[in-house]
Formats: structure tokens, sequence, C-alpha cells
């Protein structure tokens, strides 16, 4: 069963937000590096609008006050895992209040490129504490759905390597060296990550969506769901 | 709930809080000589002051962009990029990391902001428990005095413009302050802080440090345990103080 409104938070309420005011509806793709999420956001988006719904997009790293920061620290060589999550969860935070919480205000549909969730799966695969960061992060909405495009490390592997044709320093878990190169370490972090996305898929109320299928499987499967939440 | 990480490192960690204008920054860097004159290596952290966040920070600040929330974590996130990349590497090669201002400042100021008390004593789970936490406890008017007849302009997020509680700079500063005051005084048990009288004399304050610190530090103080440094290390020390 879909959470009805008022919205909540999961353990810790944001100072100044009335939850009653929510109007909107918060609406979560989550998943892997590269396992399609970005296109279906913006399929999605193109055909809320199209429905008539105001749609307000949004995803990691992308807030005023902190995206800049985490990209510069991104492409130096002296970010620490903590730091790491911490500087997202900042942007995170940065996001929620300005962002999101103003557009649900206004009854938009926010549709956001990935939650906590992955904040949270990269933290754990980073041997970080999962109640500390869970405890963190607690201050976040607790959202109508959360669609999570799940596939193995082979499929992502294959995505790699027929979309960008290489590695990504960090997508491969490379500040932690899980393996001797990047396609090793990838295969070990991104095997990490599916791991801590799948034991959240039950304590989250995760909707698990086959991400093998073909783009417009997956379309058609998300907006049929979505419809019901309207 | 145990708070923070013990430190298993050689070296150790000396911490020093307290409001501003209670004089612990002068206090600490007395100690830091002390220290070094002793030949052990002595490393500095400052709050706020990791390069990899300045630029977010100030950005922030400049556009008053901060919420109770991001402003606690932005500074949680300063402080793990101290911690990782300078402070825990220093204390596996013995060194005394002297740090003004520790995760005890966000336990003040972050609650007084506005965020949980719960919350943001989990944030700073990951940080390493100081050997020994001084806790300078000085009446708000001494502060207030010592700060607004000594420098310039109280800064907009300094004095606690953004809770609102006053459109006077001044009079927020000192209900900011007042209120963080009050904030120390109410963990000083439950995080254990040696507490030092900031009224009396400046040599009062540091022969009372430098005690608790023989008493406390002692052994590892003379048994070689710690990072000892040769006359010339020192001299180079000194002429090039590292603060982070």
């Amino acid at each position: 069963m879909l959470p009805k409104q008022p919205l909540e938070f999961y353990s810790e309420a944001l100072p100044e937000v009335s939850r009653d005011e929510l109007q909107g509806k918060l609406i979560v793709i989550e998943g892997p590096d590269s396992v399609g999420r970005s296109t279906q956001v913006s399929r999605l988006r193109t055909w809320l609008e199209h429905q008539g719904h105001a749609v307000l997009d949004t995803g990691l790293a992308r807030g005023a006050l902190a995206g800049k920061g985490i990209q510069q620290a991104k492409e130096g060589n002296t970010l620490g895992p903590v730091t790491m999550t911490l500087f997202y969860a900042t942007d995170f935070a940065d996001r929620l209040e300005n962002e999101i919480v103003p557009a649900l205000r206004a009854g938009f549909v926010v549709l956001t490129d990935r939650y906590i969730f992955s904040l949270m799966a990269r933290a754990i695969a980073r041997n970080e504490d999962r109640v500390w960061i869970e405890k963190v992060a607690g201050f976040a909405l607790v959202p109508h759905a959360v669609y999570y495009l799940r596939a193995d490390v082979h499929d992502l592997l294959t995505r790699v390597v027929l979309g960008r044709g290489a590695f990504d320093y960090w997508e491969s878990g490379m500040d932690m060296r899980f393996g001797a190169d990047m396609h090793d370490s990838f295969i070990r972090y991104q095997t990490r990550v599916i791991r801590a996305l799948d034991r959240m898929a039950k304590r989250y109320n995760f909707i698990v969506v086959d991400a093998n299928q073909t783009p417009d499987q997956i379309f058609r499967e998300l907006r049929r769901s979505i419809g019901k939440l309207f | 709930m145990p708070l923070l990480v013990p430190n298993r490192h050689r070296g150790k960690l000396i911490v020093v809080e307290g409001i501003d204008g209670s004089g612990k920054s002068t206090q600490l860097s007395l100690l830091s000589q002390w220290l070094r004159s002793e030949r052990i290596g002595v490393a500095f952290s400052e709050w706020n002051s990791s390069p990899l966040v300045r630029e977010t920070t100030r950005r922030g600040k400049k556009k008053n962009m901060f919420t109770p929330t991001t402003f606690s974590l932005i500074h949680a996130t300063d402080f793990a990029d101290r911690l990782e990349r300078y402070i825990v590497p220093l204390l596996k090669a013995g060194a005394v990391v002297c740090a003004d201002r520790y995760a005890y400042t966000a336990f003040a100021r972050d609650v007084v902001r506005g965020v949980s008390r719960r919350w943001v004593r989990n944030l700073y789970k990951f940080a390493v428990r100081p050997n020994l936490a001084f806790y300078f406890r000085v009446p708000l008017e001494v502060a207030i005095g010592r700060i607004l007849g000594g420098r310039n302009a109280i800064k907009y997020y300094e004095a606690g413009m953004d809770l609102g509680l006053s459109r006077n700079v001044e009079e927020s500063f000192r209900l900011f302050q007042g209120r963080i005051l009050d904030e120390y005084e109410a963990m000083t048990q439950e995080v254990g802080f040696h507490v030092i009288d900031a009224t009396g004399s400046i040599e009062e304050q540091q022969r009372q440090m430098r005690d608790i610190t023989t008493k406390e530090l002692g052994e590892n103080l003379h048994n070689g345990h710690l990072l000892r440094a040769s006359q010339g290390d020192i001299d180079a020390a000194q002429a090039a103080p590292r603060v982070l």
C-alpha cells in the first residue's frame, strides 16, 4: 500500500517544515550507475506534463549550494569516504529544503533521479556504518513511491562498455581500490552497491523493476504504476 | 550510546572548546608551544578550515543559503575531511593533534540553530574521541566584552543572525552566544570536559592545562610513545606552522 498524505519523515523532522502543507507527489527512481534511470526520468517528465502535472526533476549533486563543490572535490585526489558521504548529504539536504519541499508545497510532482538510497548504498559499500548513515539521512521525506531499477553487475558492465566505452573512477570505487584495475574494482564495488540496495528494498518499500527489459517496457511499467498515485 | 570512536592510535588528541571570547585558542597555542619544547610532534587543526569545502561554505554564507540542516552538514563535511586526511594519519604517526574546536562545537551551535541533539550527536559518531577535551568556562558578559573590545564587525552567521533572534547584530550575538553557553554547560558531564575557569589569569589557566595534560598523558609524554622530534625539526616546524 502506498503511503497517504501527509508525507512523513523517516526519523527526524526537518526544522520549519510542516508536513500538512506538502500537497504534491514525491516519486523516486533509484538504481545503480548506468542502469538507465535518467532516460526514464526524462520520458516520465514529458508524460506527466502531458497529463497536466507540473514536474520538478532533480538528482544527486545538482543543488545550488554544494553541487559545484562536489564536482570539484571529485576532480581532486583527496576526497575521503566519510567526507564524500557527508558532502552528498549536504547537497541532498539543500535540494530537499530548497527545491523539493517548496515544489511539494506548490503541488508539483517531484521526480528525483536517486534519493538517499544511493547515497546510503555508496556509504555502506565503502564500509561506513549502516545505522549511522540511515540516521544522518533520517530527515528525508518518505516518498509516495520508490522505483528500483534493478540489474546485476554484469548487465551494468555491458552498459558501461557499450555506452560510454570507458570506466569512471568513482563509479568503479577506485577511491577505495576494491580491485587491481578499474574493471576489477568496478565489479566488486558495484556488487556491494547492488547488495546494499537489495537489502533496502523491503525496509523502504521499493517497487523493484527489472532493468533488463527494453526502455519501452520499463517506461510502460513505470507509467502504469505511477498512474495509480493520482 | 557510545559517543565518538575511541582513539586507538599512538598519537593523542587534545581539543579546546568554549564560546567566542573564552580565550581557548590562546591557551591551546601556549600548550602546544610547551609540548614542542618537550620535543613532541604537535599538529593543529582548526574548525571550519578544510580547503575542500571552503568554496561551498563561502557561497552559502555569501548568499545566505544555509538552513540549520545544511549548515550542520557542511561543517560535518569539513570536519570529516580534516579528520580523514589530516588528523587520523597524524595520530597514527604518533603526533599530538591539537584541535581548536571539535564535534562539541557542533553539538552546541547546531542545536541552538534548531537541529536535534540526538541527530547531531549521531552525525559525528565517526569522530575520534579526544584524549583530553578542555572547556573554557566564562560568563557571557566577560566573553562579550573581550569580543566587542577586540575586533571589528561581527559577521552575520557568527552573530547567529540567521536565527532571527534580534535585528541588532550585537544583541543577536549576545543571545546566540548565551544559548551556546547553555548547551556547553548542559553537555559538560555527558562528554567529560576538563573545565577551566576562563576568568582566571592566562598564566593560571595555562598552569592548570599543563597539570591536567601531564596527569592524563604523563606516561605517554615521556615513554617515547609519541612522535619525538629533533631540535632541527622543531625549528623548521615553528618557522612554518601548519594550520588546517
